[in-house]
């Protein structure tokens, strides 16, 4: 591929990257951290593929290695982020929007 | 086993980049976030499909174990932590991932003479060694296997510069001459670099750099992604170097700190200012039943709780003491402050976990005007985010930090375990004040206490 495709694609993925976090509430940023975190495990790929071509024995246990930690990142980071998820069950996924009314003090209408 | 054409190969991997832009995107919103875990989980799946289906590879059944082995150590581990020790665990995934682009760079390292692609290698390595040797040492923060305080030692800022000078040289050299001994040298110095950066970070400021490192990464994979001419990588390594860079500002932000000042704070100096001056001034001490006799004839009572409630696995009963209360006609609400816990939003997971009900949680801009009225702050197992050290003493190392002015309240409680400082090291003058009144214990002990004390009120 040449360089300014490259540039291209990197220039649009970091306006990207910018755009989808940008608003994001702080009650999700331990989650989202997490979730990015599990993203960037997909070095797994890159891993394979050098694995895939390791001849020399040295070379292929390193490679191997690296598809381990990777794989780690990858599986794990995305478990870790659904048991996080898992505890904003439906009933807590209010809007944030409806902190605001609730000044008047009564917080306890909607029973348990 | 056939071989996908190119053409193909490259539509699915855009399919997971895809997947990984709805995924930040879904995540980004309470309502859709789980969905976009799922998403981005899927768009992996695909994206590690199309890799066996795309090229013949040698080594096939190892791969395939090697697989296994990793998601047979993350996979358990993942779904068992402790929700207070997750900070630990998504720093350990973020640096093992920074560990395996840097080995990923090391091996293709000898596939190519393009001076070009051999600098994509270089960052590739250093940035990885940098992540890797940064988050073991914010694991062992969180952990607190070492300090959590800035650690620094005389020269400190020289020998910074000398590594990272070295680190320049090593990859200037391996980009010339492709030496696997520069290499080598390259990664050692990576590994130093990383651990020189973090260890003078303050034990309060750990999450900031999770997050910075977790930007890292991303980039590290990026740029292996030019290595091995593999798009996926590039973009997706992109996404969360952009994502991430974005996160960590407005992290450092909602803490009232700049990223510049959290990584380098330390070398300015003046910021252990108050670590060692533990006093042993008085305080006053009370018992579970007068606790429970302020809490249950008040009109007003606001829970602030910190890392010390997690720790103790207290969510549960403080949660239950706040229902036995507002059944008395108690007006009770939590404050949440944005770093409570070890990590942004940590608290939230844990109070949801309990089934607090997310319309009693208020956060910090909220409830700070509503301290006035409040005729009980019961702050439990936190400290440092109450300290109005942050408000009025400038050489304190969480000074301009936003708190919650519990110190605004007509009287306050501290459930605590000890007179230890918080997380930051640092001491707390409200402990002092004469309008707060301490009851020593586990965070959980304690309520338990004070709610059995409430019920027979």
């Amino acid at each position: 591929m040449d360089a300014v495709t490259l540039l291209t694609v990197v220039v649009l993925a970091v306006f990207v990257g910018f755009e989808v976090v940008s608003k994001v509430t702080s009650k999700l940023h331990t989650p989202l951290m997490s979730g990015a975190n599990a993203i960037h495990g997909i070095i797994l790929v890159g891993a394979v593929i050098v694995a895939g071509q390791a001849g020399d024995p040295w070379l292929l246990a390193v490679a191997l290695l690296a598809v381990v930690l990777a794989t780690a990142n990858l599986v794990g980071g995305f478990v870790v982020t659904d048991r996080m998820l898992e505890m904003f069950g439906p009933r807590k996924a209010a809007r944030p929007g409806e902190a605001e009314r609730a000044g008047s003090g009564r917080t306890r209408e909607d029973g348990q | 086993m056939s071989v996908l054409p190119a053409a193909w190969t490259a539509l699915l991997y855009l399919v997971a980049a895809v997947c990984f832009i709805l995924a930040l995107k879904g995540l980004s919103s309470p309502r859709t976030a789980r969905r976009g875990n799922a998403i981005g989980a899927a768009g992996a799946a695909v994206a590690v499909a199309t890799v066996f289906l795309s090229a013949r590879l040698e080594n096939m059944p190892l791969i395939l174990a090697a697989i296994a082995v990793g998601a047979a150590l993350a996979v358990p581990v993942a779904r068992r932590v402790q929700m207070t020790q997750m900070p630990q665990l998504v720093a350990l995934f973020n640096g093992v991932g920074g560990g395996a682009a840097a080995l990923v760079a090391v091996l293709e390292l000898g596939h190519s003479e393009d001076p070009w692609v051999r600098l994509a290698v270089v960052f590739t390595m250093l940035v990885g060694a940098v992540s890797f040797a940064g988050s073991a040492v914010t694991v062992g923060k969180l952990q607190e296997l070492i300090s959590t305080r800035p650690l620094l030692f005389r020269g400190m800022p020289a020998v910074m510069v000398l590594v990272l000078a070295g680190a320049l040289t090593a990859g200037g050299m391996v980009v010339l001459t492709g030496s696997a001994a520069w290499a080598g040298a390259l990664l050692v110095l990576g590994l130093a670099a990383g651990l020189l950066l973090v260890l003078p970070v303050g034990g309060a400021d750990v999450p900031i750099v999770i997050s910075l490192l977790n930007a890292f990464t991303g980039l590290a994979v990026a740029a292996s992604g030019i290595v091995l001419g593999n798009v996926l990588l590039l973009v997706a390594g992109t996404l969360v170097g952009a994502s991430g860079t974005i996160l960590t500002k407005v992290m450092a932000s909602a803490m009232g700190r700049g990223v510049a000042g959290i990584m380098f704070g330390a070398f300015r100096g003046g910021s252990t200012a108050g670590s060692t001056t533990l006093s042993d001034r008085p305080v006053r001490s009370s018992s579970a039943e007068d606790v429970a006799v302020q809490l249950g004839y008040a009109q007003r009572v606001v829970i602030v709780p910190g890392y010390g409630l997690a720790v103790a696995q207290g969510q549960h009963t403080v949660a239950e003491l706040a229902t036995a209360l507002a059944a008395r006609g108690v007006d009770v609400v939590f404050a949440i402050h944005p770093v409570a816990g070890r990590m942004p939003g940590h608290m939230n997971v844990l109070l949801a976990e309990a089934n607090v009900p997310y319309e009693s949680l208020r956060e910090l801009d909220e409830v700070n005007p509503e301290f006035a009225n409040t005729d009980i702050a019961l702050v439990v197992g936190a400290n440092d985010v109450v300290n109005p050290a942050a408000k009025s003493s400038p050489g304190s190392p969480i000074f301009g930090m936003p708190i919650l002015e519990v110190v605004q309240a007509q009287q306050v409680v501290f459930l605590k375990r000890s007179m230890r400082p918080g997380f930051a090291g640092i001491e707390n003058e409200l402990l002092h004040d004469p309008k707060t009144t301490l009851l020593f214990g586990d965070a959980k002990d304690s309520l338990s206490k004070v709610l059995g004390a409430v019920k027979i009120l």
